[in-house]
């Protein structure tokens, strides 16, 4: 894990930014980045059900804080602006955003953060929640990322009832086509992803040889990294926490 | 969206949000994980009008078992209200 020193120097710039979304739209993105000219590896992080919210503006600069371009895009922007929890009830009512526009939209940071003089040329993908479903789906989709973090996303198993226009395939059927490296963290009192999903995801990921590495903690349930929410779990969040940039350091390498 | 389970209603009414009253058009009632009520899952009611601005809007996150108790009360209330008792 990326380890720092009291008399190292630190700098960072974190601010919103116009990028490119999916079919042409320009859409907004919280961006933060080391100072420097680094070469830098770069994530991508994909923001949860609840919004666009500070959770992630938080989780945008930890990640640069630990020498990663990071980035977050508002992937709620076809619902308008206002207070992302607002927001993010609009976005519930509507069914929530479709795949294909989370993947286009991914897809175009994944470009944008490749594109930068400061990268390194790995990029990783991390979302929570509704975001770490999104998260294995798009590195499935999507080529060019090169390790995925898939914090507790429920829904990757769906039933033929459970699929939608808007979420037409369940995202395990996508497994044999995983690009990168998978990293899954979960709970095991969730509901949603059941432990018996998680099962059945990493049994997929097995028949197809991928690389994955699957922890589900004990006393934890749902979203145990929040801080502000009930769910939270101090001694697993720590731990997850560490499996997170290990698992990034390993496959994305560190800021020089 | 964790759960995907979500059921939305045409209203007719009035809600009050940060603005004062507004006309409502929309219920929009999910079991999801809650934003703020210490519970691991919630039935959560958002009162809404699709045309106004996002801020019009009314919340509620309820337990399971208080949303069954909500329902409960409001079907009492209509059948005492309209004589079907």
């Amino acid at each position: 894990m990326h380890m720092y020193r009291t008399d190292m120097y630190e700098g960072m710039i974190a601010e919103t930014v116009m990028v490119p979304g999916h079919n042409g739209t320009v859409i907004n993105a919280y961006f933060a980045r080391p100072l420097g000219s680094g070469p830098f590896p770069g994530v991508v992080l994909i923001h949860h059900a609840p919004g666009w919210d500070e959770w992630y503006r938080e989780t945008t600069r930890k990640f640069a804080h630990h020498g990663y371009l990071a980035i977050s895009p508002n992937i709620y922007y076809q619902f308008g602006h206002g207070a992302p929890e607002d927001i993010a009830a609009k976005a519930r009512a509507a069914g929530g955003v479709s795949d294909d526009d989370v993947v286009g939209d991914i897809r175009e940071s994944l470009g944008y953060l490749k594109s930068l003089p400061q990268s390194n040329g790995k990029t990783g993908l991390f979302g929570t929640c509704s975001a770490g479903r999104q998260t294995f789906l798009v590195a499935c989709r999507t080529k060019g990322f090169d390790a995925a973090v898939d914090c507790w996303g429920g829904r990757v198993v769906m039933s033929q009832q459970e699929l939608t226009p808007k979420h037409p395939v369940a995202p395990i059927d996508y497994t044999k086509d995983l690009s990168c490296p998978l990293l899954g963290l979960f709970g095991e009192e969730d509901q949603f992803p059941t432990p018996q999903q998680v099962a059945q995801h990493e049994q997929e990921l097995k028949k197809y040889g991928k690389t994955y590495e699957f922890h589900v903690y004990p006393k934890a349930g749902h979203g145990f990294f929040y801080y502000d929410r009930s769910g939270y779990r101090q001694e697993q969040a720590v731990d997850g926490w560490n499996k997170v940039f290990t698992f990034f350091e390993k496959y994305l390498g560190t800021a020089d | 969206m964790c759960t995907g389970i979500m059921e939305n209603t045409r209203v007719a009414g009035s809600g009050k949000g940060p603005h004062g009253w507004f006309p409502l058009n929309q219920a929009s009632v999910s079991y999801d994980h809650p934003d703020h009520a210490r519970a691991e899952r919630a039935v959560i009611i958002d009162f809404l009008n699709e045309t106004a601005e996002p801020e019009s809007r009314v919340s509620v996150e309820l337990t399971p078992q208080s949303a069954r108790n909500l329902v409960q009360a409001i079907l009492a209330s209509l059948s005492r209200g309209e004589g079907t008792l």
